[in-house]
């Protein structure tokens, strides 16, 4: 028997990620988060209504600042979490293959994605208003011009899936126009989640842009699609049909769009669906006279 | 004030043939309606123009079928180049027959000739032709690789712009590949149904295009239909609302033009006779029935006094009466009901507070009739600051620096247009950034064009008509 004690290993508090912070969920709750196997992993935060209306405060206050930030800048900063990313890719690959199960290699694989695809999505934000936007040759003395702008407030309810790949495919598009978001992530494999908001916090990515909420979407997701000052809700994560529908009926309350749930195969080439889907055409007409 | 008089230029309504009574339109035959046949009059005389049938959910069924037959056997399978002639027979024939639509929109709907001759009737044509061009050549259009038809849309417009209206609906859902279903507003269907007529001189195939005339629950079982794919709906925010809510859990496509309480913001240093005109043109242009209409008047404090007296002079010139005379500027209110509502909403402004002021005009002792309307001293939390009332009455607010002017514009669940007039380059730009509207206004109002697209933010629905965004809304993409 060696004569140095074992060191004990120092665990990580899960806690949510809102306004740029780590705060608890402010009702005391956790829940127990187990991997895979059924080994318990941690103690995650059980948000509340009240979180959510906090997360919705949040990223209210940050929506005109990231989407009054130049398109470049915001391309760097999708950029920056890529990277920030790819130097924890071992930790995620460990937080994902606990989370999912599967081999370590697939792990590896849907982390790798998950850089990647922050990194095809930097690109866009300065390319989408090129894209989607763009002169209409109207029939008289006009400029007219159609550019898309952020939807704004985007509520999104997280893949219950893929924990890290599925997360950023539906945060990355969202945030890449200058929509903030509310993002419910996986109730049963929440910690992927939990740990990329340590990589949003240190990739200059403003406070409020992405908020994360652990808990669970039964509980939760009817806030967010009811609360009259989110202006859009995406639906994947949710897997029961009629949670949906009524989600969707309460999203008709102020109009939200609503991004439905669709089949989603998150290795492939993700398309500019979901960019188009967080993001109001503004046509703006000048008069050309001398 | 002292207006010019002018002899009466009516334009003739001989040119229309009105018949005494309308069937639906299904399957390019007219059917009688299994509901009770209803009576859509003049709101200029409230004359009766004709007896119009009552589609039923038996109705409804049928049109659906008849559609989706349509769809899939002959619509679908077409290639995109023979759809575009289609369609650009339909727009040649609506020039073709232009005066006899406008006149009988001018009938039905009581909109000035001056209007529908000019603006609506020339503008569903540009509309059909420009989406002809669209329908084998939807590849290139942005939305993706291989851009696939939805299947049978369930359309349903309202009475302010009938036949434009339906133009913005047909016209892509057509050039897309899709087959329609369309309810036409209870109050304006006779323009429609003339389209029909023009569908069989077109010679397009049986089902591709359906008519179907009623009131809200005809609406209501077409949209709710289970084979239909698409819903596109143009009206009111509240009857938007329940159809989002009734579409939801469904795999329906959903878009959604609805109301608005449009700023027009007026800058000291605007061209303030211009401005009177653009701030006119807002708000009475079709008798302020415009969804986007510029019912909130904006005017910074400095040029406020200025800008009413010349507002309230040029609203003395307003020519209101007979929509047919060619000289009319500001027609009927299309129904006895909207005439309440607008009614009902001036006199809250009154009781709010609100100092009113009523264009000097004799109005036709028969027929629906507001005079042109502003209210002074109007405060943001006003109903008639916040409510749309779609009809020619505007309110007027102050503001001090263009912050204020941002503020007071988005102050709404609305976010359809806007209006900013000023002779600066820069803050048309600031302002056009910061205002959330769908379509902004910069020195000019209420214009439209089919390669333009239009539509809300917010609570003023979703998805855009007109132009390549406009494709969208009936593809799967």
């Amino acid at each position: 028997m060696s004569d140095e004690a074992k060191r004990l290993a120092v665990r990580k508090t899960y806690k949510l990620y809102v306004g740029g912070k780590f705060p608890r969920s402010e009702s005391g709750r956790s829940y127990q988060v187990t991997g895979s196997d059924g080994a318990v992993l941690a103690n995650a935060s059980r948000a509340s209504r009240k979180d959510v209306r906090d997360a919705v405060v949040a990223a209210r206050k940050a929506q005109p600042g990231w989407a009054g930030a130049t398109a470049y800048l915001r391309g760097q900063i999708l950029y920056r979490v890529a990277e920030m990313l790819e130097g924890r890719r071992a930790q995620f690959a460990d937080e994902v293959r606990t989370a999912e199960g599967g081999t370590r290699k697939a792990a590896e694989a849907a982390v790798d994605a998950a850089v990647d695809r922050w990194v095809w999505y930097a690109g866009w934000a300065d390319k989408i208003p090129q894209v989607l936007g763009g002169g209409n040759p109207v029939a008289g003395p006009y400029f007219n011009l159609s550019s898309p702008e952020p939807t704004g407030v985007v509520g999104v309810l997280a893949p219950q899936d893929s924990s890290l790949l599925g997360l950023v495919s539906v945060i990355a598009p969202a945030i890449a126009t200058g929509n903030t978001t509310v993002v419910v992530a996986a109730s049963e494999r929440p910690l992927p989640a939990v740990t990329l908001g340590e990589v949003l916090a240190t990739s200059d990515l403003p406070g409020g842009v992405v908020n994360l909420l652990t808990g669970h979407v039964a509980e939760l997701a009817p806030h967010l699609a009811s609360h009259a000052d989110v202006n859009g809700v995406d639906l994947t994560g949710v897997d029961d049909d009629e949670l949906a529908r009524s989600l969707e009926v309460a999203a008709a309350g102020n109009l939200k769009r609503v991004l439905r749930r669709a089949e989603n195969d998150w290795t492939a080439e993700p398309g500019i669906k979901r960019l188009r889907a967080w993001t109001e055409i503004k046509t703006v007409w000048h008069p050309a006279a001398g | 004030m002292s207006i010019f008089e002018y002899a009466p230029a009516p334009e003739s309504r001989d040119i229309v043939d009105i018949k005494p009574s309308y069937g639906l339109f299904v399957n390019g035959e007219w059917t009688d309606g299994k509901g009770e046949a209803f009576k859509t009059i003049n709101p200029a005389t409230e004359e009766t123009l004709a007896e119009v049938a009552c589609a039923t959910d038996a109705d409804v069924d049928a049109a659906v079928a008849a559609a989706r037959a349509a769809y899939d056997k002959v619509w679908g399978p077409m290639p995109g180049r023979e759809r575009a002639k289609y369609l650009y027979r339909i727009a040649r024939i609506i020039q073709e027959r232009g005066r006899e639509l406008a006149v009988l929109e001018s009938l039905d709907n009581g909109k000035p000739i001056r209007e529908s001759r000019d603006v609506d009737i020339p503008l569903v044509a540009a509309h059909f032709f420009y989406y002809a061009g669209w329908a084998d050549k939807l590849g290139y259009a942005g939305l993706g690789p291989n851009p696939r038809p939805l299947g049978v849309a369930g359309q349903v417009i309202p009475w302010n712009f009938p036949l434009l209206m339906l133009a913005w609906k047909i016209a892509p859902a057509l050039a897309c590949g899709n087959t329609v279903v369309l309810k036409p507003a209870e109050t304006t269907p006779l323009t429609a149904l003339l389209f029909a007529e023009i569908c069989r001189q077109a010679d397009l195939p049986p089902g591709v295009v359906n008519i179907l005339t009623g009131a809200g629950e005809t609406g209501a079982a077409l949209v709710n239909h289970p084979d239909v794919n698409k819903v596109a709906f143009t009206g009111s925010t509240e009857v938007g609302r329940r159809i989002a809510e009734s579409v939801a859990g469904t795999r329906k496509k959903l878009t959604l033009e609805l109301g608005g309480k449009a700023a027009n913001i007026v800058f000291d240093d605007a061209a303030i006779d211009q401005a009177v005109e653009g701030v006119v043109n807002g708000i009475f242009f079709n008798q302020g029935h415009v969804c986007c209409a510029g019912s909130r008047l904006l005017l910074q404090e400095s040029v406020a006094e200025d800008f009413l007296a010349r507002l309230r002079r040029r609203m003395g010139t307003l020519r209101v009466g007979d929509p047919l005379d060619k000289n009319t500027d500001v027609g009927a209110i299309n129904s006895a009901e909207q005439l309440e509502r607008i009614r009902a909403l001036s006199e809250i402004g009154e009781a709010e507070g609100g100092e009113r002021y009523t264009a000097p005009c004799e109005l036709p002792e028969r027929g629906f009739w507001f005079a042109p309307t502003i209210f002074t001293g109007v405060s943001q939390s006003h109903r008639i600051a916040r409510e749309e009332i779609f009809g020619p009455v505007l309110s007027v607010l102050t503001f001090r620096t263009p912050e204020e002017a941002v503020a007071k514009a988005n102050n709404t669940p609305y976010g359809l247009s806007a209006g900013v007039w000023t002779e600066k380059g820069s803050r048309i730009l600031w302002m056009a950034d910061r205002l959330r509207a769908g379509v902004v206004w910069a020195n000019t109002f209420n214009k439209f064009d089919p390669t333009s697209p239009f539509g809300g933010y917010k609570e003023s629905g979703y998805g855009r008509e007109g132009g390549r965004h406009g494709l969208e809304a009936y593809l799967d993409v």
